[in-house]
């Protein structure tokens, strides 16, 4: 049905487009009248009359059909009494059994009847969609057409509705982020009227499997199983032993780029150490679990350490090689950036070239530099997959690189991975670690964009 | 200036050249660094995952009998066909291939070797050739994933019994049938068409390419118009005020913002206040299209801002309105650099995994999906599932997912690429 209405949509608009192009054009061409606007404007603006409302009313529909019909459908249910949390998988194997999968319950006569009711009233939500789509696209076409007179600019008014409609675009990244604060915050508030907020900041124990016991006897329990500060504790070694690879590599890499290298190198090089940047952090994560994770064990094995088999270590150093591009593309721009009268003025001094880097550009370009840092410190922070396959899944406060720990991500993902119960601390935990990524990452890019931005405008 | 002091800052030159040099030494040790990173993970994954574009075939012979003659399948249509009850038909075939062994428990391991759906391709075979079957047919049928791997030298041989996945028994008869000339390779077809399967040997991309095809598709008709509208908003025509200021922070910010809280979002506002069907990829695109926004409106509003205010003071000059300016001049010329943005974030969503696994595009999906609607998952979320089973047979299978995912990033940016040198115009 949906795809009926759309063609009827299309359909009217382009009917609507042409009575009104020549509404316009016969006017020009046989009353010999000139019009205030192209005839094509007259066309768009009926167009947008016939269209417009009609769509608003529609999503209006598609809103609300959903809430009624699955009251309608239900309410039988409802006078009997039924908990509201069965109240949904009941819907669900009401549409399961309409769809044609067989389930234990498939024959009741309570869900053939709900069936039956829910196709009725689907029907009849398909044939109302179809008849507004018709009366309410004709209601405003006609009210459009003979609003078009010969002084009338449509142009002005077609132009107003473009703006308008490109300003809503505009807009969406505005409500991206209202959408993910809003489902961050709202289960977030949920997981803590039921978890204190410094426990869960300030506890040492995370061990969310065991919260699933509802008892008031247990509740102590799931208060202390919440304690973030080993997922902190493991976000941070893996973060920071990912700044240790990167941040050598990445910034002589950027200092050799736009100091030394030549521009054939440059062009060259630069590319391939892009590709870094580009590829996918599940390969990364592979690569970790399948190279670099059995070299370390074998590698301290040899040396007599015991390395388990997934590490922070082997997790960091692959997240540190993916982040090597962040870190010197920006350094680099940074860099390149800096005046050449400053770089001028110390060779003038009979500097050295890595004088002259040491102690007069990397100085003024320290700010952009450390920007570039932080930026890397957020990528490392919000990084999954690496962490999710190499880095282990159970909480472990630890400061030994060659041990399994885990991070704030890999926590979020092993709890909603699956199935989830909505009503759980434990899955309203995994938006309270969101919340928590959100705001540090949001910070962290906050301060550093502020400062490559006026960093680089100083010297622009 | 006595020869005393021309002779240390002789030495003190030699050093500071020294340190010049050293310096310089670093900076090519780093980016040797990072290039060998690159040469290392290629070669790596590469050499891990192309034996999983071709598999192990079986030479059989199948004797046809009284019960089942070649005769009665030509009237019979295909499904009909595929209906049969074929496999104890199928499985006495198998065992009189190899006369010598008739001990019970020795036979179930011959039929080890072959993929657990022998009686299936069989019933292909037929299906394809039903109407010129002879009374004896040899046909080929795939190994079993162990064979398969242990054919490809993926699998040592030297490893104990005990702990081998195929016993010495079965290693003689495999040993044998090489010996026979009845083992060979073929190009592994199957692995693009089928779905996800527990049985290695039969677990293919089919399901995964066509799932991240359809999210691939929501997220170009979702985040490419929006996107574009938007930047030119900003750009065009927005006043620059406060709320603009705050809308301009807000996409930067929006850019930077780590994937797996897309994840969430799509968890909490799709999944649980729209109730979208989950686990579709509906869902995935619509999640991965809000996170693609960003970097398209970035792009776009770049390179809004490179043509030159000659263009639209041209068009204003001979009368054009500021929309029929933007829209007829300069939005054209600022077009290939969108597309370039859009293919390129394009490929970041395809290579998208942690929000996936949020909204449930990590479930285990036999089949293709045939729309959106459809439970399906992705091609880097398909990696990631293989890569945590436990079978050996599934390293491979993953390091050619991942081969083939690499391949269409890679496409897409020198299409990207392509599409900026041919047409974007430099002012």
């Amino acid at each position: 049905m949906g795809l009926i209405t759309f063609f009827l949509l299309v359909l009217f608009a382009i009917t609507s487009f042409y009575l009104g192009y020549f509404r316009s054009n016969r006017a020009r061409v046989i009353e010999k009248q000139r019009p205030f606007s192209l005839d094509k404007y007259y066309g768009y603006y009926l167009a947008i009359w016939s269209v417009v409302p009609t769509v608003i009313i529609l999503f209006a529909i598609l809103i609300f059909d959903g809430f009624i019909v699955k009251n309608y459908v239900l309410s039988e249910f409802y006078s009997q009494g039924i908990d509201q949390s069965e109240i949904s998988l009941l819907f669900t194997q009401i549409e399961n059994t309409r769809n044609g999968i067989k389930l234990f319950n498939s024959e009741d006569e309570i869900i053939v009847n709900a069936v039956n009711k829910l196709n009725y009233i689907e029907g009849i939500f398909d044939i109302t969609s179809i008849i507004t789509v018709f009366s309410v696209s004709s209601l405003f076409l006609l009210y459009g057409y003979r609003k078009i007179n010969l002084n009338f600019d449509a142009r002005l008014i077609v132009e107003k509705f473009i703006l308008i409609g490109f300003f809503l675009c505009s807009l969406i990244a505005i409500l991206v982020t209202v959408g993910i604060i809003f489902s961050l915050l709202y289960e977030t508030v949920r997981f803590f009227s039921q978890v204190p907020i410094l426990d869960f900041l300030f506890g040492t124990n995370w061990s969310p499997q065991r919260a699933f016991v509802r008892d008031a006897a247990d509740a102590a329990d799931i208060e202390n199983a919440f304690g973030a500060v080993p997922l902190f504790s493991g976000t941070f070694l893996i973060a920071f032993i990912a700044m240790c690879v990167s941040i050598p590599v990445g910034l002589l890499t950027a200092i050799y780029m736009s100091e030394y290298a030549k521009s054939s190198v440059r062009n060259t090089a630069k590319p391939i150490i892009e590709i870094l940047a580009g590829i996918p952090t599940v390969v990364y994560g592979f690569f970790a679990v399948i190279t670099i994770a059995p070299f370390i064990r074998s590698l301290g094995g040899s040396i007599g350490l015991d390395v388990s088999s997934e590490s922070a270590l082997a997790a960091g150093l692959v997240m540190g090689i993916m982040i090597i591009p962040f870190v010197s593309s920006l350094s680099d721009d940074v860099i390149s950036s800096v005046p050449q009268s400053l770089r001028e003025g110390s060779y003038a001094m009979g500097a050295t070239k890595s004088e002259t880097i040491k102690k007069v550009i990397i100085p003024a370009a320290l700010p952009g530099i450390i920007g570039s840092f932080l930026l890397a410190v957020s990528r490392a922070i919000g990084e999954t997959m690496i962490v999710v396959m190499a880095a282990g899944l159970v909480a472990n406060l630890t400061a030994n690189p060659l041990e399994a720990s885990t991070t704030i991500t890999t926590q979020i993902v092993v709890i909603l991975i699956g199935d989830q119960e909505f009503d759980s601390p434990k899955t309203m935990s995994a938006f309270a670690l969101g919340l928590t990524l959100f705001v540090m990452t949001l910070i962290l890019n906050f301060i550093a964009l502020r400062v490559v931005k006026k960093y680089t405008e100083k010297y622009e | 200036m006595n020869s005393n002091s021309l002779k240390i800052s002789n030495e003190n030159l030699k050093r500071r050249l020294n340190a010049e040099r050293r310096f310089k030494f670093y900076g090519v040790i780093a980016i040797s660094l990072a290039l060998i990173f690159v040469l290392i993970l290629f070669t790596n994954i590469i050499s891990k995952g192309y034996s999983a574009f071709y598999r192990t075939l079986i030479e059989i012979k199948i004797e046809f009998n009284d019960k089942v003659q070649p005769a009665m399948f030509k009237q019979m249509s295909d499904t009909e066909i595929n209906k049969l009850d074929l496999y104890s038909f199928s499985k006495k075939n198998i065992y009189n291939n190899f006369p010598d062994i008739e001990k019970k428990s020795d036979k179930k391991k011959i039929i080890k070797l072959f993929s657990i759906e022998f009686e299936e391709e069989i019933k292909t075979y037929i299906n394809k050739n039903k109407n010129n079957l002879g009374n004896t047919i040899n046909l080929y049928i795939s190994a079993s994933d162990d064979i398969d791997q242990i054919h490809k030298g993926n699998y040592s041989r030297d490893i104990p019994e005990e702990r081998r996945r195929v016993s010495n028994f079965q290693l003689s008869i495999y040993d044998e049938l090489v010996g026979q000339n009845k083992v060979k390779f073929e190009f592994n077809l199957p692995f693009f068409s089928r779905g996800d399967s527990r049985e290695a040997e039969l677990a293919g991309l089919g399901g995964s390419l066509i799932g991240s095809f359809f999210t691939m598709i929501i997220v170009l008709l979702l985040s490419f118009p929006f996107g574009l509208f938007g930047a030119i908003y900003l750009e065009e025509f927005s006043k620059r005020n406060r709320f603009t200021d705050f809308i301009e922070i807000n996409i930067n910010n929006l850019a930077a913002v780590p994937s797996i809280v897309f994840g969430l979002l799509g968890l909490g506002i799709l999944l649980n206040t729209f109730e979208l069907p989950r686990s579709t990829a509906l869902v995935g695109g619509i999640t991965l299209s809000l996170m693609t926004l960003p970097t398209i409106i970035i792009a776009t509003r770049a390179s809004l801002r490179s043509v030159p205010p000659s263009i639209r003071e041209g068009a204003l000059a001979v009368g054009a309105s500021k929309v029929q300016t933007v829209m007829h001049h300069v939005v054209p010329l600022a077009l290939p650099g969108s597309i370039t943005g859009t293919i390129i974030g394009i490929a970041r969503a395809l290579g998208e995994t942690a929000p996936l696994l949020l909204i449930g595009m990590v479930a285990f999906i036999v089949d293709v999906p045939s729309s959106p609607l459809d439970p399906s998952t992705s091609l880097p979320v398909q990696a990631y599932l293989w890569n945590d089973s436990a079978e050996r047979a599934y390293e491979e299978k993953t390091s050619a997912a991942i081969i083939i995912l690499l391949s269409f990033l890679i496409l897409f940016n020198l299409i990207a690429v392509f599409i900026r040198r041919k047409f974007e115009t430099k002012w």
